[in-house]
């Protein structure tokens, strides 16, 4: 029973919700609205056990001294520190002038913002060595890729400014984004909706049942 | 000179160019900027030592990956002190997000939904909050809300900077009747699900704790239908994505969306088949509504770093592959 009662679930939530899409009456409108409020209640559940696994998994790394264990212990402290000191501040805890937000504005977003920046660094880099125009396809996306790169700042626009209208660089960047990439990506959404219908069909009929663990 | 002698110069020379800028800040003495002849300079040495790194690749030899770091961190940071302008050329998605806002008559409801973090904030907070500021100059009713838990806090960020502003400091506008920030609600895509029935089931309280029902401005706001225009900063996931499948395509919200750049591509499929009402993609979006908007703030300001950037790692790719090709004719001269 251990794996029939969650393989039953699946079925019975999965049909509904495929049923009140094309029938939004009662009583399929009642029970999407029920499985709604349940996804909402685990999903704020999820987070409290993602929480406690990150701390679990940290207080291990930290204890058996493992490789990289300073950043674990990193992790600790501040989560501790953001908790208490968001605990300590009341209902009230996210206004503005309080330690909690002087923590989210002055550490919490420096950090965040200088981590997501070093993808420039990378990005860069990994241009210069890989982005060659070993073949025809490599070479049609590094025009494609010049293009819109030059075209979405403005010093692409200064450059061609003396181009007639419809022809400057901006106007190939918005033409490359519009037509070709969209078309490529229209294609990839399509054949992802296509996976995702028989990867769901899969799952509500029970012949998909790795997501309900335990092994063979 | 061995590495870390250089790591440390590198480092040093960081750590002084901060504690000069914290120090100018502190005494009051403002940003600093570089004339426009020191900015030419700087530019002019910049490409003659590419051009320089371009011969040395000719004549065989590769630079280190650390060259190509230091110049993206010199384009990124120098420009921050140029006080050199550049005309911006509004795309088409932006300036149908402008016309669509521009359009809604006196106190139309705009629902605003902040899916984003602060990782993201540099490409999505400008967006945000130049759009804000415009709703609020047209006299428009914000409701605001977050799928993402940072979401609202970015909001409120946004809010405050907008506030700044004497234009619509001197609206008196309030909290409640004008703007709301509903804050955030965990359930991704089922979330906007439930809003198409009723808002309220899935915000009962405010980001404050003041009962929806409570709230003279959502008051009378069911579900979408009472709602005129919505804009969606997404940065992933739940994001625009899920907005256009739900929201729009099942309960016909008029949407807009602002999104980082490395999502924006996505949304042309959108955007193609009118289920985007605009959009505006990564910091150059941001940059050219405010251009349309006629307000000049942080994503014009960023844009100059942005095009000394593209223009870096142009320049590199195109150094890589004039290197790829020597040494591809020197392996075929040593074959022949």
């Amino acid at each position: 029973m251990r794996r029939e009662i969650p393989l039953i679930i699946t079925a019975v939530v999965g049909i509904i919700f495929v049923i009140q899409y094309f029938i939004p009456h009662w009583p399929f409108s009642k029970m999407s609205d029920w499985f709604s409020d349940w996804f909402s209640i685990v999903a704020a559940c999820a987070i409290i056990l993602g929480a406690l696994n990150l701390m679990k998994l940290s207080f291990l790394k930290v204890y058996d001294r493992k490789e990289g264990w300073g950043y674990a212990a990193v992790i600790i402290i501040t989560f501790f520190l953001m908790a208490i000191v968001g605990i300590a501040g009341g209902r009230d805890f996210r206004n503005p002038g309080t330690s909690f937000d002087w923590l989210y504005n002055y550490v919490y977003i420096p950090l965040s913002a200088t981590m997501f920046a070093i993808l420039a660094f990378f990005v860069a880099s990994a241009s210069y060595r890989a982005f060659r125009a070993r073949n025809f396809e490599a070479t049609l996306l590094l025009v494609a890729a010049f293009f819109v790169m030059i075209g979405r700042v403005p010093v692409g626009y200064t450059l061609s400014s003396f181009m007639p209208e419809g022809w400057q660089l901006s106007n190939l960047a918005t033409w490359v984004m519009t037509i070709p990439q969209a078309a490529g990506q229209r294609a990839i959404m399509i054949g992802i909706g296509l996976g995702i219908v028989s990867t769901s069909l899969r799952i509500i009929l029970g012949l998909e049942r790795s997501h309900i663990g335990g092994g063979k | 000179m061995t590495t870390r002698t250089k790591e440390i110069i590198a480092l040093v020379a960081v750590a002084l160019f901060v504690v000069i800028f914290y120090i100018r800040k502190v005494a009051g003495r403002g940003a600093i900027e570089f004339p426009t002849w020191l900015s030419m300079l700087v530019i002019l040495l910049i490409l003659a030592s590419l051009l320089w790194i371009l011969v040395l690749t000719i004549r065989g030899r590769l630079i280190e990956r650390r060259v190509v770091f230091l110049y993206v961190g010199i384009a990124v940071a120098l420009p921050l002190f140029m006080s050199l302008t550049q005309k911006i050329s509004v795309s088409p998605e932006v300036k149908q997000l402008y016309d669509a806002i521009v359009e809604l008559p006196e106190g139309s409801k705009v629902l605003l939904s902040f899916d984003y973090d602060p990782p993201s904030a540099p490409e999505l907070q400008p967006m945000a909050e130049s759009i804000i500021r415009l709703c609020l100059q047209r006299d428009l009713k914000l409701i605001i809300m977050g799928l993402w838990p940072q979401g609202p806090q970015q909001a409120n960020l946004a809010l405050e900077k907008v506030f700044d502003d004497e234009d619509i400091a001197a609206k008196n506008l309030q909290y409640g009747v004008d703007y709301v920030n509903l804050g955030f609600q965990s359930g991704n895509e089922f979330v906007i699900q439930r809003m198409g029935g009723s808002f309220q089931s899935m915000f009962q309280s405010d980001y404050e704790g003041t009962r929806y029902e409570d709230i003279p401005l959502v008051r009378n706001v069911r579900n979408f239908s009472n709602v005129d225009f919505s804009v969606n900063f997404s940065a992933g996931f739940p994001g625009t994505v899920e907005w256009v499948q739900i929201a729009v395509d099942r309960f016909g919200l008029d949407l807009g969306a602002g999104n980082t750049a490395v999502q924006a591509p996505q949304m042309y499929v959108y955007l193609n088949a009118g289920q985007l009402n605009g959009l505006l993609g990564g910091m150059s979006g941001a940059a050219e509504f405010e251009d349309v908007a006629d307000y000049r703030a942080k994503g014009t300001k960023f844009m100059l770093s942005q095009s000394f950037a593209h223009a870096v790692a142009i320049a590199f790719i195109l150094i890589g592959n004039v290197a790829f090709f020597m040494s591809g004719r020197k392996s075929r001269l040593k074959g022949d």
